[in-house]
C-alpha cells in the first residue's frame, strides 16, 4: 500500500531561541502545493533555522511541525547544505554513507549508488577522491546522497551560494528533476532570479515571522507586504523606513 | 666523548645480538601497547568527543589531566596489581612483557584518548550537523566521523608510540629490567650508564631514536600515500 502524502506541511506556531535571541518567533505556515517552495528573507530572518526544524535537526521551543497525517519519523529527508561536507573518501562511498541507516543488500546498495551518480552526471567520477571535486561537483553528490535515499522531501540551504552560472544552472536542473520525480522540495535561496525559476510558492521570513506566502508571480510581482517589497527591493528591513515605504 | 661515541657507532656496525633482542623487545611491547591502547582509546575519545552527558567537561579535563601521567606511578599500580597478593596476582605476569605491555597501554591510553577526543569535536562541529542529517546512528556517526579524521589520528598514535617506547619507570617497575627478558632499551641505557659502559648506552640511544625515526618515517609515508589517493 502507497504511503499517505507528506502534505500539506502544517508549521504551526513554531518558535526557537539561539543565545537568547529570538530567531523564530511563532512561525505558521501551510505548504500544501507539490513541486518546490521557496523560503527567502533577509539575512538572520530565520530561513536556514526553519528548514532545520522541518528537517528535525534541532526541535522547536514552541509548536509543532506535521506532515499531512504522516508520523514525522517516517518521512523520508534528504538535507543538501551550502557546502557539502565530504568524508576523505571515494565519490561513490561518500553516496553510500546515506545508505548506511538502512539494512540494505550490497547489491542494492551499490544499485543506488550507481543510479544516484549517474543522475547527477558523477557515474564516471565514482572512484575519484571527492575532495577532488570542484563546488559544482560537490554540490551534485550532495544531491546524489540525498537521491539515493529516494526522499520524499527534499531541503536545500543555498545549495548554490557558491557557484558559478553554468554550476548553478546544472543544480538547478536537478533539483528540478527531483521535484518531477515526486518529492516535495524546500530550497531556501537569496537568488531570486532562481526562485522565479523554481519555485512553485514563496514563503518569506522577516525577523523570525512567516511575513508573506503565496504563489511565486505573486509574492515576487506583486507582494502584498510591505517588509516584503523591502526586501525585493534590496532595501534594508531593520531601516525604519523600509518596512513602511 | 668522541672515542664513546665511535665505540658506539662499531657497537651498531657488529650487530650485536644483545642489542638487536633489546630493541626487538622494545618495539614489541611498545607496537602492543599502542595498538591495544587504540583498540580502547579512540572510541572512547571519539565518544566523549561527541555525546553531550553531566559531566562532559569534568571528564575531558580529567582525561587532559592523566595526558601528564607520571610513568614511574603507572608502574606502581601496575606493579600492585599483579602482585601476587594484587587482584591479578593469579595470572602470574609480573616481571613478564606482558605486563609491560599492560603498564604501557595505561600510560598511553588517556593521550590517546584525549588527542582523539579533541579531533573528532572539531571534526564534529564540522561535519556532525551533515551526518546528523543522513540519519546516521550515534555510533555510526562516530565511525564515519573517526573514518574521516583517520590521517590526523596517526599524529595522535605516533606521539602515543613515542612515549611508550621512551619511558623507562613503568617497564623497570614491572618488568624488572631482567636481561634477555624484560630488558628494552630505555632500561638498557640506564643500566649501562649506570654501570659506566657508555658506548654501550649511547649505542642503544642510537638504536632507539633510529627505530623512533623509521616508525614515523613508515607512518608518514602510509600517511602521504593516503592522502594522495583521498585528498
Amino acid at each position: 500500500m502507497a504511503e499517505p502524502t507528506l502534505l500539506p506541511i502544517s508549521i504551526e506556531g513554531v518558535s526557537f531561541v539561539a543565545g537568547g535571541r529570538r530567531v523564530l518567533d511563532g512561525v505558521a505556515a501551510l505548504i500544501a502545493t507539490p513541486g518546490i517552495t521557496a523560503i527567502i528573507g533577509a539575512n538572520g530572518a530565520g530561513k536556514s533555522v526553519l528548514l532545520r526544524l522541518i528537517d528535525g535537526l534541532i526541535a522547536p521551543h514552541a509548536g509543532a511541525i506535521r506532515f499531512g497525517g504522516r508520523d514525522s519519523a517516517t518521512v523520508r529527508r534528504g538535507f543538501v547544505f551550502q557546502t557539502t561536507a565530504l568524508l576523505r573518501a571515494s565519490v561513490a562511498r561518500n553516496v553510500a554513507l546515506a545508505l548506511a541507516p538502512l539494512a540494505l543488500a550490497r547489491a542494492e546498495r551499490a544499485r543506488r549508488v550507481d543510479t544516484a551518480l549517474f543522475r547527477v552526471g558523477l557515474a564516471s567520477r565514482a572512484q575519484d577522491s571527492a575532495r577532488r571535486l570542484s563546488g559544482g561537483e560537490r554540490q551534485r553528490l550532495g544531491l546524489a546522497r540525498a537521491w539515493v535515499i529516494e526522499p520524499e522531501l527534499l531541503l536545500l540551504d543555498e545549495p548554490t551560494a557558491s557557484l558559478d552560472p553554468g554550476a548553478t544552472e546544472e543544480v538547478e536542473r536537478l533539483v528540478r528533476a527531483m521535484a518531477d520525480a515526486g518529492a516535495k522540495v524546500i530550497i531556501v535561496s537569496h537568488n531570486l532570479a532562481q526562485v522565479a525559476r523554481l519555485a512553485e510558492d514563496v514563503l518569506v521570513l522577516s525577523r523570525g515571522r512567516v511575513v508573506e506566502h503565496g504563489s511565486v508571480q505573486q509574492v515576487l510581482r506583486h507582494p502584498a507586504d510591505a517588509e516584503t517589497r523591502a526586501y525585493l527591493q534590496g532595501e534594508l528591513p531593520w531601516m525604519p523606513h523600509a518596512a513602511g515605504s | 666523548m668522541f672515542a664513546t661515541f665511535a665505540d658506539a657507532v662499531i657497537l651498531l656496525g657488529s650487530l650485536d645480538p644483545a642489542v638487536i633482542a633489546t630493541a626487538w623487545l622494545s618495539l614489541r611491547v611498545s607496537l602492543a601497547a599502542v595498538g591495544v591502547g587504540c583498540l580502547i582509546a579512540i572510541p572512547l575519545g571519539a565518544l566523549i568527543g561527541v555525546a553531550r552527558f553531566p559531566g562532559r567537561q569534568a571528564a575531558i579535563v580529567v582525561l587532559n589531566a592523566l595526558m601528564g601521567l607520571p610513568a614511574v606511578v603507572v608502574g606502581l599500580l601496575v606493579y600492585l596489581t599483579f602482585s601476587r597478593s594484587g587482584p591479578l596476582g593469579f595470572l602470574g605476569l609480573l616481571f613478564t612483557p606482558g605486563v609491560m605491555i599492560v603498564a604501557q597501554t595505561v600510560l598511553i591510553t588517556p593521550l590517546i584518548a584525549a588527542l582523539t577526543r579533541q579531533i573528532v569535536e572539531d571534526a564534529d562541529a564540522e561535519f556532525g550537523e551533515q551526518l546528523r542529517s543522513l540519519r546516521l546512528r550515534p555510533l555510526q556517526r562516530v565511525g564515519a566521523l573517526i573514518f574521516n579524521v583517520r590521517f590526523s589520528l596517526v599524529v595522535a598514535v605516533l606521539a602515543a608510540f613515542g612515549r611508550a617506547i621512551a619511558e623507562v619507570g613503568a617497564v623497570l617497575v614491572v618488568g624488572g629490567n631482567i636481561a634477555g627478558f624484560t630488558r628494552t632499551m630505555t632500561t638498557a641505557i640506564s643500566l649501562e650508564t649506570q654501570k659506566g659502559d657508555l658506548p654501550l648506552a649511547l649505542a642503544l640511544g642510537i638504536a632507539l631514536m633510529a627505530i623512533v625515526l623509521l616508525v614515523n618515517a613508515f607512518a608518514a609515508g602510509i600517511r602521504e600515500f593516503a592522502a594522495r589517493r583521498h585528498g
